[in-house]
C-alpha cells in the first residue's frame, strides 16, 4: 500500500513537472518519490518471496497501517519540498516579503 | 530494519567524491585563468548526471528513513537503531542490510545508468537530426 502510494505520488509529480516545468523545484519532489517508491519495490520483492500468494492478500488492519504511513510519507515530503522551495526561493516572493516586513519595522522604529 | 543506510552510504559517498571533483574543475580553470569567471560544470558531463542518481539516493533514503521512524526501529538516542540492543537483532539487521539495501543501492544506480544511456541517445539523435 505505501508503495502503490509513493508510485502514484511519484507520477503525479512527475506529470505535474513536465506539464508546469521546474519552477516551483517539483523535480525534488520527482526525485524524493522515485528514489523511494524504487527502494520500497526492493522491499516488496523480498517480501513476495517470503510470503508468496500471502502478499497479495494482507490484514485489513495493516492495509490500514500502510496506507496511513503512506499519506504520512507523502506528507513529509511535501514539507521537505516546501522548506527546499523557501531556501531557494525560485520567484524571490519569499525574500520580497522578509524585506518589506523588515523595512516596515525600520521606519514604524524611526 | 536498517535498509536506508545502504543507499544513504552510497549517496553520501559520491556527494563527498563530487564535490571533490568539482572543486577541482573550478581551481582548475581559475589557476589557468582561461576566462576571468570560474567556467561551471558542463550540463552533458558525467559530473552533472551524477546529481540524478543523488537526488535519487538521499530522496528515497529520507522517506525510508521516515519509514523507520515510525515503524520504531530508529531512536533519537545511542544506538539510534533498535535492533543494536543485542546480538542477535543486529545479525537480522546486518543480512537485510546485506540483501535489501544493497538490492535498493543497485536498483537505483541500475535505473541511473538506464537513464544515462536513454540520455546519450536523445543528445546522440539530435546532434544527427541537426547535422
Amino acid at each position: 500500500m505505501t508503495l502503490l502510494i509513493a508510485v502514484t505520488a511519484a507520477v503525479i509529480s512527475t506529470v505535474i513537472w513536465y506539464t508546469k516545468g521546474n519552477n516551483y523545484r517539483v523535480s525534488t519532489l520527482c526525485w524524493m518519490f522515485w528514489g523511494a517508491s524504487l527502494m520500497w519495490l526492493v522491499d516488496a520483492v523480498s517480501e513476495y518471496i517470503e510470503l508468496c500468494d500471502e502478499y497479495f492478500t494482507p490484514v485489513p488492519a495493516d492495509m490500514l497501517n500502510d496506507a496511513f504511513l503512506g499519506v504520512s510519507v507523502v506528507v513529509f515530503a511535501l514539507v521537505i519540498w516546501l522548506i527546499d522551495l523557501l531556501v531557494h526561493d525560485p520567484k524571490g516572493i519569499f525574500c520580497k516579503k522578509v524585506s518589506v516586513s523588515g523595512t516596515k519595522g525600520v521606519t514604524e522604529n524611526v | 530494519m536498517a535498509c536506508f543506510i545502504v543507499p544513504a552510504a552510497e549517496a553520501a559517498a559520491i556527494t563527498i567524491v563530487r564535490r571533490i571533483a568539482e572543486s577541482r574543475h573550478y581551481k582548475k580553470y581559475s589557476v589557468t585563468k582561461v576566462s576571468t569567471e570560474t567556467v561551471p560544470v558542463k550540463e552533458n558531463g558525467i559530473l552533472y548526471k551524477t546529481r540524478w542518481l543523488t537526488n535519487l539516493l538521499w530522496g528515497g533514503s529520507a522517506l525510508l528513513a521516515f519509514e523507520h521512524v515510525w515503524h520504531g526501529e530508529v531512536q533519537p538516542w545511542f544506538p539510534f537503531l533498535t535492533a543494536m540492543r543485542d546480538s542477535e537483532s543486529t545479525s537480522v539487521m546486518l543480512h537485510e542490510m546485506a540483501t535489501n539495501g544493497i538490492g535498493m543501492a543497485a536498483l537505483v544506480t541500475g535505473v541511473w545508468i538506464g537513464m544515462l544511456a536513454v540520455n546519450h541517445i536523445q543528445q546522440k539523435k539530435s546532434i544527427q537530426e541537426v547535422q
